[in-house]
């Protein structure tokens, strides 16, 4: 071992806290980085592997009803790859103990269901059902987990309006319900919308659907054009009731899946790089001034005969000792990190398996970055010192000028005391250095901002969607559209205090060449329960006429309001009719159509009807409420707001905890990093001046009070500071994570710049105290000593 | 850190009376002072059974090659370092065995120190360097005062690195007079200085003890400087070899080096 490398060593262990906090600073930024790649790429090639092994359809429709031999003119389209044609309906689940009537939706299974050609099932558990068996079914994984049912237990459907006992015989997964939600729902409720495959026949005997199918799954035939498909699906199936294609972008469980998966791309391609910024900011000034306090030992080696290159690969090495101990357990963080957040997707997204992949060039990178700030910052330390004349080198740096400054005479001498005028002008006399810390200080509050604005966003979004928007309480669906007067039967239930009947109808709206599938609100005029808000959260009054849309939904088709707009209404008669958009609606989930009641059933040409009743009720224990509904006929299923909030909370709570967690803890690591080794180096500097105002008689409270109320300044201006760039992160996050079905809102509470300053400010007081103890040990005798 | 808020913070403890110590009239007493440093295994001796009395206003010169013991001495006296054994009081108050607060309060109130690299703060002009000390002291002089004593009334707003070095040590000086110190411990303070400005630092030494009463204790190599004092102590291996009293004083512009 040379002597210089036994240097390297002693060095090495004799700035411990310095190497410990600069290796932990780059720890975190490798470890965001790692991880949200891998978490990402782990979604991504997850729902890619899974797509293609299921043979994920390409394009789906559903219609009233067709005969089978219609399938041979299907096949016969041109771009058709493969056509599975099934029964689907929703229906009324009856779990025993449940008092609420659950939704579901009942599937066919293929008439030769050991090999399906598309959307084939993933049985977890169980058997398929027998053939022909109408009792027994399979149950989606999501629907089975968050109500324990196992294979062998009981369950009751209504099919066709007949209460049917069912044994369910295995659990399965599929490309279609990743994400299980049901149409119009906000938020998913795995506990009470479950989907049940049934053999073929059974299931056509059970609908009166023998010989015939009302949905399709299609792939595409190797080069051709989803448009071109589904416009020649569209013409064939309108006359049995088709209800427009559409392509498996729109299919609602993908778009769902491709939505959070585009947002994982765009926090795996920000933050991290962010973070990573900002580590590799750190230590290059950093370890920049570590090796520009060496200044005397590079002059003596100097001095000695060494050559500038091994004196620079000397302090290279230091880097590169420091940046490793970082890089390493960095990169095992960031795994760790990566294979738990994948993890958490899995009660989110129901895949067969949820394998855990890493990008094999993310580590080398990160480390790479972290190399090149720290190398960078060390050459240009080195270089600074090398250039002068040994003889000067070894000579401390010539005496800071200093003068009086605009603070100093705005204060005069005697508002500031000589010792606040030694730390305003440790600061003002070493200028970039100070707004170096500053801007130090300042980068890990948006880190802090970032977590918890998640957090802020979802509670705002829930609290909108569902305190203003969204107010009743109950939502009963029936099984088609019914007179209102079955809204009046249920507003006499017990506990109920209030009803309001609304109609969703599915519609195709239709601008020029563009073209959108939803469903749109048929609202009473005087809505309470059910009402959309513009921009500052007023309820906006329906008009009389013509359509309200959701403000990205006017986006996507290119109209303002004043706009005709044609809506094809996929329902009754189907009738198609060309309105004028009336306004824009704020939603920030969702893309939505609103109209009048009346209107939209003048449009429909049905009467006075509704298909779904919103409920507010006493908020009392609702059993009997259930039960009442239950027992009604014409009911299809009913949502209960709290519940399904609750389950929603209880699954994301894991996610944001851990992703809050995480970076709390990266940006406390970036404050006691920035402020433990400024103060280290402060000291260092200016151990001699301390130690002199402690000889004359000043006591250790009041010594170390001159260098840490230079550091307590640094800190309270790096604040504001990282609250302003905080706010500025959160916007140009909104930006990139804008989804087609959510509007995210740059809402950041008050309590998030609370905690975020709070955090940072005793993260580095805390590091600050820890030099303290130094200052108490500072020699005084040595000062009596010449200056070197 | 203001100048009112100093009087509101917290004052370390004073260093113990013992009820009639010290003979009369004296600053200091030191009876059987011995310093021993380790360094690793080795026991280096500073200091060996020193005895010693200093009389009010008196002014002494230390005389003593490298290793002689005489900063050992003059740092237990000014209260930075403690002896090991024996005994060390100021006026009736023991150093020896003081804590570490009660001897920085002994520092604050009753020591000016003056020291061979003049230890300014850099980043204070030589009046708030004065100003650093009065606005901690019980009783100060104004820092334009003290300025203005060591001649340098028309200097006062320059920072150090604008000052010669016999300027600088006039405000080291000027700062450690400006609390009327009971006694001036000056180490080395012309080991920087040439000459001609040395004696301009004498001169200001002098006039301080002179006008202020305040005890004036150098140690140095320079034996030029030994005409001045009213005593030399002469150390040698931790020893006081021998004490001479100058039956005539010289003045600063008297001695040359």
């Amino acid at each position: 071992m040379s002597a210089l490398d036994r240097k390297l060593a002693r060095d090495l262990l004799r700035l411990r806290g310095q190497v410990v906090t600069i290796a932990a600073v780059i720890a975190c930024g490798i470890a965001i980085f790692v991880s949200s790649l891998a978490t990402f790429a782990s979604l991504q090639q997850n729902q890619a592997a899974y797509y293609r092994a299921a043979r994920f359809a390409d394009v789906f429709v559903s219609l009233k009803r067709a005969p089978d031999a219609l399938l041979e003119r299907l096949r016969a389209l041109p771009g058709i790859g493969q056509i599975e044609p099934r029964i689907v309906r929703d229906i009324t689940i009856d779990l025993p103990g449940q008092a609420l009537p659950l939704a579901g939706r009942l599937i066919s299974l293929p008439a030769d269901a050991a090999a399906p050609r598309l959307d084939r099932l993933y049985l977890r558990r169980g058997r398929l059902p027998a053939p022909r068996a109408a009792g027994e079914v399979l149950v989606n994984e999501a629907f089975a987990a968050a109500n324990h049912l196992r294979p062998g237990d009981q369950l009751a459907a209504i099919l066709n309006g007949k209460l049917q006992a069912m044994r369910i015989v295995g659990v399965a997964l599929s490309p279609e319900y990743v994400f299980a939600t049901r149409a119009g729902d906000a938020i998913p409720d795995d506990k009470r919308f479950g989907v049940l495959w049934m053999d073929h026949d059974a299931a056509a005997a059970a609908f009166d659907m023998t010989g015939a199918f009302n949905d399709l799954v299609v792939s595409l035939a190797p080069g051709a054009r989803a448009a071109e498909v589904m416009r020649g699906l569209d013409r064939l199936l309108t006359p049995y009731g088709g209800l427009v294609a559409y392509a498996r972008r729109d299919q609602p469980s993908n778009r769902f899946l491709s939505d959070e998966i585009a947002q994982q791309r765009t926090m795996a391609t920000t933050i991290p790089v962010v973070f990573l910024a900002v580590s590799a900011f750190l230590l290059h000034v950093v370890l920049g001034r570590l090796v520009a306090s060496q200044r005397e030992q590079i002059a003596s080696l100097k001095a000695i005969g060494y050559a500038t290159v091994p004196i620079a690969w000397h302090y290279l090495k230091l880097a590169g000792a420091v940046i490793l101990a970082g890089a390493l357990p960095g990169i095992a963080l960031g795994l760790g990190l990566g294979w738990l957040l994948t993890r958490s997707y899995t009660s989110f997204f129901r895949f067969p398996l949820l394998a855990f992949h890493v990008q094999l060039w993310a580590p080398p990178l990160a480390v790479g970055v972290a190399l090149l700030a720290g190398m960078t910052g060390v050459l240009s330390a080195v270089r600074a010192v090398v250039r002068l004349a040994p003889a000067e080198a070894m000579r401390p740096p010539a005496p800071q000028q200093y003068r009086a400054g605009w603070l100093d005479r705005a204060l005069g001498r005697r508002l500031l005391s000589a010792r606040w005028r030694i730390t305003l002008r440790g600061i003002t006399g070493r200028k970039l250095r100070a707004v170096l810390t500053v801007l130090g200080v300042a980068l890990a509050v948006p880190v802090i901002m970032v977590s918890r604005f998640w957090n802020d966003a979802l509670d705002y979004m829930m609290d909108v969607q569902f305190a203003a928007m969204d107010r009743g309480d109950v939502t009963v669906t029936f099984t088609g559209p019914v007179a209102a007067s079955a809204g009046r039967e249920i507003a006499r239930l017990p506990g109920v205090l209030l009803t309001e009947g609304f109609r969703a109808v599915p519609v195709r709206l239709v601008v020029a060449h563009r073209s959108y599938r939803t469903a749109i609100l048929g609202l009473p005029a005087d809505a309470a329960l059910r009402r959309p808000l513009d921009r500052h959260l007023r309820p906006i009054a329906l008009p009389a006429a013509g359509v309200l849309l959701s403000q990205r939904l006017a986006e996507r088709l290119h109209v303002r309001p004043g706009a005709l707009i044609r809506l094809e209404l996929l329902e009754g008669e189907r009738p198609q009719r060309s309105v004028t958009v009336a306004g824009l609606a704020d939603d920030m989930i969702g893309l939505n159509a609103y109209m009048r009641l009346d209107a939209l059933n003048r449009l429909m040409r049905e009467g006075d009807t509704i298909s779904a009743v919103d409920l507010r009720t006493d908020g009392r224990p609702a059993d009997a409420l259930y039960r009442a509904l239950k027992g009604m006929p014409k009911v299809e299923s009913v949502t209960v707001k709290a519940l399904a909030l609750q389950l929603f909370r209880a699954t994301t709570v894991f996610l944001v905890l851990v992703m809050a967690g995480i970076f709390t803890l990266f940006s406390t690591v970036i404050a006691i990093g920035v402020v433990y080794n400024n103060a280290r180096i402060a000291l260092q500097e200016r151990g001699w001046e301390l130690a002199t105002l402690r000889v004359l008689g000043f006591t250790r409270a009041e010594v170390a009070g001159v260098l840490l109320a230079e550091i307590a300044l640094e800190i309270v201006a790096g604040i504001p500071l990282g609250l302003w760039l905080g706010v500025w992160l959160v916007r140009g996050m909104v930006v990139l994570n804008e989804t087609e079905m959510f509007s995210i809102p740059a809402i950041i509470e008050t309590r998030s710049y609370v905690l975020a300053a709070a955090i940072v400010f005793v993260a580095g007081l805390a590091s600050a105290l820890l030099v303290r103890r130094r200052i108490d040990g500072l020699d005084l005798i040595g000062v009596l000593k010449t200056r070197e | 850190m203001d100048a009112s808020a100093t009087a509101a913070e917290p004052i370390p403890p004073e260093v113990p009376r013992e009820a009639g110590a010290g003979a009369a009239g004296a600053v200091f007493v030191a009876r059987g002072l011995t310093k021993t440093y380790r360094v690793g295994e080795l026991e280096v001796p500073a200091l060996r059974q020193v005895d010693l009395e200093i009389g009010a206003g008196e002014f002494i010169v230390i005389l003593g090659p490298s290793g002689s013991g005489k900063s050992t001495l003059l740092n237990i006296l000014g209260g930075l370092d403690t002896p090991s054994s024996g005994e060390a009081l100021f006026r009736d108050h023991v150093l020896s065995g003081a804590t570490e607060a009660e001897l920085t309060r002994y520092r604050r109130e009753h020591v000016g120190f003056v020291f061979q690299a003049y230890n300014l703060i850099p980043s204070l002009t030589a009046r708030e360097n004065v100003a650093l000390v009065t606005e901690i002291a019980a009783d100060p002089m104004r820092p334009e005062e003290a300025l203005a004593r060591v001649g340098l009334a028309d200097r006062m707003d320059h920072f150090p690195a604008q000052l010669s070095g016999g300027e600088q040590q006039r405000v080291a000086i000027a700062r450690a007079i400006a609390k009327r110190p009971d006694v001036l411990l000056c180490d080395e303070p012309t080991g920087a200085l040439d000459c001609k400005t040395g004696i301009t630092v004498l001169r200001a030494i002098l006039d301080s003890n002179r006008q202020l009463g305040a005890t004036a204790i150098i140690i140095t190599h320079n034996a030029a400087i030994a005409a001045m004092a009213d005593r030399v102590l002469y150390l040698a291996d931790g020893l006081v070899a021998r004490i001479e009293r100058n039956a005539q004083r010289r003045e600063p512009e008297e001695i040359a080096w």
